[in-house]
């Protein structure tokens, strides 16, 4: 090994303190970037697997009825490679020992073969038979939630018609990755499943004999738009209810939204660790090169280049990135494993492809050495234009001045070691800056790993208990007389119902679309409220549409633009209909109309699709068995339990979040201010053992070298509170779509942590160089030469 | 006996200008000079006097406001940066004052930091037996007293095969003692290799041991001394 290596081996092991701290900033900004980018690939090369391999469709369509005849008109249309028309049913059913009403989908599948589309992966048992009737696959995820395997029964109410099945397999499917009861946010597998039934055993309990309502189409190439218009011609006359493309299809929606959110945390952390660890790294290294001058003039004299010398410098930088650099991979990779799994909770695949990849690997490997490169040029430029001979020479005395504060007259108020804190931060403002500046954003990650929690119990509250105030939700299975409110209001326990239409459209303002339902509900309702943008409720307009304040952004409409309504139900109507204004909403997007008036757009009767019911909790029981014996009733949700598996589906992830935001925030910290410290240190040590020798006691001259960090720190907490609400903004703004909106409401709570985390930090730094300031050896410093 | 033919150095009229803090230093104000081969030669004066800046420019760590300075017929102050460089690289050695010994590396490997970008070098080992270290090479800096770690910074001069060893201030920090014997193994490479020798003090008694000596006073040379016979280093009285 080279002289000149040996130096920097042993420096480096001289440095270890500051280089680990620098170090373990980088190990958290790779292990992020790692951690996000490899989930993100493993979840996105495991859906492709799965969709090449189990054939998911790229096209889908719901109607009312259409003969099995029109198969091969579908077949016909240009660009399509496969079709598989199919029965799906919207159905009740109870499970031994579980009170609550559960409902489902029934989704036939070929009776002689495997489907073509949205094939099943049978976890467990069989495909159902042929002659059997009374035979059904569920969901894997329902079928974990009750404790259910191949043999077990079910009693469902098929059109009205209890029926009882035995289950003979278990199955996932491509079409279900995200399981989600329609209208609903998130998933529920206890009370709501998905199953698979014979084409012909459904059919006959359907009523769907040689008919089907549901169609899905392959496609040999890309042509989806020209496909979905002529299947739309195709299936209108049979109450088509509008073909879509994968991009509307629930559960590959919601999967690309998170996709989209993890994609941000995959940039925005790993960045602002960077920069962190950039900070921390020209600020060790400029003092290395500042304590080096002699060295360096010395190396010069010898004859060594500039060149070499700077390089020497940077092999020390790299070192330290390098070694961050691995151990981030393999903590990200670990990481990213577990995120990845856990993301599987919700996402139910068959297997996951985890493998982080090289591309990933090399990226953030590259992203960091030339980040830590680019942000030590200027440090390390000074040793590439220090000239020899000034480096013999000793260093020019700081140049320190009287402070803002001195210069307005105040100095009396200051004693001496305030005023040489004070002085010490104004000498060299960018650097106390930058300090400032690092434990900032310890104290705004602290913040983004935390205030989600706070926020989505203000999501739940404006939601559950602003605007879905009911108890219970029911939807029928068709659009259904007014008369059937009264029904509702004669069900035991039931105190109030008030009722909704709901239609599919497609919303078009100059080039935009947007598809969403159309709601319509009567004026003054309690259950279920419309709320302004100061969450005051707001009556539905009688003439005109009022938007999910998101939905009127994607549009780019404002109160009093005429919006064209295409109804994709029925007889399709386009209509005409101005804004009348927006709705705050968090969760899902739809516009609202008052009910008569969507009643006359949609060219009907007095119709209603569902109804919401106040309850009396006594009668629950009965309640649920008697809803649960009407035919007409799709659904039944129970507010409570949305609100439920909201908080189960989001505390599952945030715990994560929070546990790994928090713990690299502390390492920031830490490495901001214990570097700060242990620069200071050096720099001051002889000032400081000379003020010993004159008398100071070490809580003195503590005082003066950790004063000016805690004086630092105390700056820099305030500013962390804005810098943090920064990162939460980007976040929050980064991650709106449709599904939901995630409101910038930062409890007072989340402040107090992160304040926490940056004191207790600081603490341990101010302990750390304490302890080498009660060594300071008074002879060995005074002698040494500055 | 010095050949005046061989000239190594040919300087004239050399200024120097530098700042310092805030204010400016007028180190050198225009000072003529020769020095010839194997010559052991001492600039003396009080500090201030522009004796380290004459060093400095002689062993190019620095180039003249003004003047040319001549190193074998070439003109020194035309060099840039990656001339002068290759320059100190090839032909000269350097001792300083308070050592400059890299305190992270061994004596071995302080000499071997010099001996691994030389041409012919001696080995790091012969270099530090020459000056009577044979049995601390693997000592660190700061295991080793001031006359020791200075005759490694000499060792590390001299292991180059240098044409010219410049010394700025090599006894200023040792008792006169070790001084003594610092000086005599500079003498001795300097009678041995036939290295020229610039070495500066400001102690009039090392004078005696060189074969000129040169007055530096306030930037200028005030005189040069021809001493008739060369004082051997222990003879020194200081």
């Amino acid at each position: 090994m080279k002289a000149l290596d040996r130096k920097l081996w042993r420096e480096i092991w001289q440095l270890k303190g500051q280089a680990a701290a620098i170090m373990l900033v980088i190990v958290c900004g790779v292990a992020t970037h790692v951690m996000f980018g490899a989930t993100l690939d493993a979840l996105g090369q495991t859906r492709a697997r799965y969709y090449r391999e189990y054939r998911f469709a790229d096209v889908f369509a719901t109607l009312k009825r259409a003969p099995e005849s029109l198969r091969e008109r579908i077949a016909a249309i240009p660009g399509v490679a496969e079709v598989e028309t199919r029965v799906v049913a919207e159905v009740h059913l109870d499970v031994a020992g579980f009170a609550e009403p559960i409902t489902g989908r029934l989704v036939s599948i070929p009776d002689n073969r495997e489907p073509r589309l949205n094939r099943l992966y049978l976890r467990q048992g069989r495909l159902t038979a042929v002659d059997r009737d009374d035979e059904v696959i569920v969901s894997e995820a329902f079928a974990q939630a009750h404790r259910l395997a191949p043999g077990a029964k079910l009693r469902v109410v098929i059109n009205g018609r209890r029926q009882t099945l035995t289950i003979v397999g278990t199955a996932l499917s491509p079409e279900y990755i995200y399981q989600l009861r329609p209208g609903s946010m998130f998933p529920d597998y206890q009370r709501y499943g998905v199953f698979w039934m014979g084409r012909r055993a459904l059919g006959v309990a359907y009523g769907m004999e040689g008919a089907f309502n549901n169609v899905v189409v392959g496609l040999s190439d890309a042509r989806a738009p020209a496909v979905i218009d002529e299947l739309d011609r195709l299936l209108t006359p049979y109450g088509g209810l509008g073909a879509h493309d994968r991009e509307d299809q629930p559960s590959h929606h919601f999967m690309s939204e998170e996709f989209r959110n993890i994609a941000l945390s995959a940039t925005l952390f790993p960045v602002l660790f960077l920069g962190v660890a950039v900070f921390l790294l020209n600020v060790v290294v400029s003092r290395l090169i500042g304590m080096q001058r002699e060295q360096i003039g010395t190396l010069k004299a010898f004859g060594y280049r500039s060149g070499e010398i700077a390089l020497h410098y940077l092999k020390l930088v790299l070192v330290i990135v390098l070694a961050g650099v691995i151990i981030g991979i393999f903590i990200g990779a670990g990481l990213g494993r577990r995120l990845a799994e856990l993301y599987t909770t919700f996402f139910r695949f068959p297997f996951l492809d985890y493998r982080p990849a090289l591309p990933l690997v090399l990226g953030a490997t590259l992203l960091n050495l030339g980040g830590a490169v680019a942000g030590t040029v200027f440090a390390l430029r000074a040793a590439f234009t220090l000239r020899p001979a000034e480096a013999m020479r000793p260093e020019p005395p700081a140049r320190y001045r009287a402070t803002v504060v001195e210069r307005f007259g105040l100095q009396q108020l200051l004693s001496q070691p305030n005023r040489m804190i004070l002085r010490h931060i104004e000498r060299r403002p960018l650097k106390s800056l930058l300090s400032v500046l690092g434990i900032a954003l310890a104290c705004g990650i602290t913040m983004a790993g935390r205030f989600q929690e706070a926020t989505v119990t203000h999501m739940v509250e404006v939601h559950y208990k602003l605007s879905q105030r009911e108890d219970l939700a029911v939807t029928f299975t068709e659009p259904t007389s007014w008369g059937a409110i009264g029904s509702l209001q004669n069900l035991p326990g039931v105190e109030r119902v008030e009722v909704y239409r709901a239609a599919p459209v497609r919303l078009r303002f100059q080039h935009r679309t947007w598809r969403t339902m159309l709601k319509g509900v009567p004026p003054g309702g309690d259950l279920q409220r419309l709320l302004d943008a100061d969450l005051r409720p707001l009556a539905p307009p009688s003439d005109g549409v009022l938007l999910t304040d998101y939905l009127g952004e994607l549009l780019g409409v404002r109160a009093g633009d005429r919006l064209i309504v295409e109804v994709l139900e029925g007889d399709r109507p386009v209509r005409e209909v101005p804004v009348a204004g927006l709705v705050k909403e968090y969760l899902g997007v739809a516009g609202y109309m008052d009910l008569a008036g969507l009643n006359r757009l949609l060219r009907e009767g007095p119709a209603i699709s569902g109804a919401y019911l106040a309850v009396d909790n006594r009668d629950r029981p009965e309640l649920y068995r008697r809803l649960g014996d009407t035919p007409r009733i799709a659904g039944t949700a129970i507010r409570e339990q949305e609100i439920r598996s909201f908080h189960r589906t989001m505390e599952q992830t945030m715990l994560f979040f929070t546990f790994i935001a928090t713990v690299f925030a502390v390492i920031i910290a830490f490495g901001v201010i214990y570097n700060s410290a242990r620069i200071a240190l050096t720099e001051r040590g002889r000032e400081l053992a000379s003020l010993r020798v004159l008398g100071f006691t070490r809580a003195e001259i503590s005082y003066i070298l950790l004063g000016e960090l805690g004086l630092l720190t105390l700056i820099a907490i305030p500013l962390g509170f804005v810098v943090g609400r920064g990162i939460c903004t980007l976040f929050v703004n980064g991650a709106r779509s449709e599904l939901y909106r995630i409101p910038l409401i930062i409890h007072p709570s989340t402040y107090a942590f992160a304040a926490t985390v940056v004191l207790a930090s600081a603490l341990l730094s101010g302990w750390l160089v304490r302890r080498k300031l009660d060594r300071l050896d008074l002879i060995a410093v005074l002698k040494t030469r500055d | 006996m010095i050949d005046r033919h061989d000239r190594v150095f040919l300087a004239r009229g050399l200024t120097k200008r530098y700042p310092m803090g805030e204010i400016e230093v007028h180190a050198l104000r225009g000072v003529d000079l020769e020095l010839f081969t194997g010559e052991f030669v001492v600039l003396l004066g009080p500090s201030g006097s522009g004796k380290s800046t004459l060093l400095n420019i002689l062993g190019g760590l620095d180039s003249p406001s003004s003047g040319a300075i001549q190193y074998g017929g070439r003109d020194l102050s035309v060099y840039d940066d990656a001339e002068l460089t290759r320059y100190r690289r090839e032909h000269v050695g350097f001792v300083f004052q308070f050592y400059n010994l890299i305190p992270s590396l061994t004596a071995r490997e302080n000499v071997a930091l010099v001996t691994e970008i030389a041409r012919d070098p001696l080995a790091p080992e012969q270099a530090l037996t020459l000056v009577g270290l044979a049995d601390r090479l693997d000592h660190f800096p700061a295991q080793l007293s001031g006359g020791e770690q200075q005759r490694v910074a000499i060792a590390r001069a001299v292991a180059k095969r240098p044409e010219v060893l410049l010394c700025d201030e090599p006894t200023g920090a040792l008792d006169v003692q070790t001084g003594v014997r610092v000086l005599g193994v500079i003498e001795r490479i300097n009678r041995e290799l036939g290295t020229t020798t610039v070495v500066i003090t400001h102690n009039a008694a090392i004078a005696a041991m060189a074969d000129r000596v040169i007055h530096l006073s306030d930037g200028l040379i005030a005189r040069i001394d021809h001493n008739a016979r060369r004082q051997a280093p222990d003879e020194i009285v200081w």
